[in-house]
């Protein structure tokens, strides 16, 4: 099936564009923030940037100018944002609680929140006092 | 009807996303539908449970509170990556107690807490109850966690509990 894309009007090319321009944007500015940021669990939250808005500005800018080009509602992309939406935390929680299993096991207390530091503390003095 | 279809929304679901993907013709529909009975006898094989919504009209409410909260929070996170004299930011941990226990609630709030930048979720703790969640730009402890429970986890309880 071939798309001819210059059935595509006016208006539907720049609010596509747009979408796709504003999605592909803020994927570049969570990018940036992965280099910018300086710990792991800083950098955790640039990419979130490009798998919410980003990845749903993608899909809105190519639903749009498929749409337009075809004749007919494309729907299908919506799947895309849905699929990369639910299965995101999944990989985030693997990556971030192994760097948290890491940073108990090493004695970090940096990362460790409140009731952790007291824990580990308790665990601390028992070592000590064995 | 649940002795038949186990899990309504699963087949729903399935049955909606094949037709999306294949486009609508009547054989498709009779392919999704023996697809996604396949699915739902193999869940129940599984053993696990289907959820009964309480309001369904905390549904869409919830769905536009966080569509909102997350283009919100894609500003905010975008204008402090961008900006070229960073202000004094502290980012931490914060320990919350849930009363949410449905474990399809809490899958549907880690996929709001994951969402929304600024905010990651970590932990979660079924015997303590408690949930550690990582913030970005952490500047009151208890507001978070009033904004969690009072946004998100309110509307959770009443859809699923």
């Amino acid at each position: 099936m071939t798309i001819d894309f210059s059935a595509v009007p006016l208006w539907a090319a720049i609010l596509g564009s747009a979408f796709l321009l504003l999605g592909a944007g803020l994927s570049l500015i969570g990018t940036f923030g992965l280099v910018r940021l300086q710990t792991f669990y800083e950098r955790i939250h640039a990419p979130t940037l490009g798998t919410s808005w980003g990845t749903a500005g993608m899909v809105m800018g190519s639903m749009i100018i498929f749409s337009a080009a075809t004749g007919r509602p494309v729907l299908h992309h919506i799947l895309i944002g849905i699929f990369v939406t639910v299965t995101t935390p999944i990989t985030l929680m693997m990556l971030g609680r192994a760097t948290l299993y890491r940073d108990r096991s090493e004695g970090n207390s940096s990362p460790l929140v409140k009731g952790d530091q007291a824990l580990l503390q308790e665990q601390n003095s028992e070592g000590g006092a064995s | 009807m649940r002795a038949i279809i186990p899990y309504p929304l699963l087949t729903v679901s399935l049955v909606l996303m094949w037709l999306l993907l294949s486009g609508f013709t009547p054989g498709h529909l009779v392919l999704a539908v023996i697809v996604a009975m396949g699915a739902n006898y193999a869940l129940r094989a599984l053993g696990e449970e289907s959820p009964r919504f309480g309001r369904w009209a905390a549904i869409p409410e919830l769905f536009f509170i966080v569509l909102y909260d997350i283009i919100r929070s894609n500003i905010a996170v975008a204008g402090i990556l961008l900006s070229l004299t960073p202000r004094p930011r502290t980012s931490g941990f914060i320990q919350m107690p849930l009363r949410l226990t449905h474990p399809m609630g809490l899958a549907v709030l880690a996929v709001i807490i994951t969402s929304t930048p600024g905010t990651a979720w970590f932990d979660y703790s079924a015997s303590r109850r408690e949930l550690i969640i990582h913030v970005f730009d952490l500047v009151d402890e208890e507001e978070w966690i009033a904004l969690i429970a009072n946004r998100y986890e309110r509307l959770l309880l009443e859809i699923f509990e």
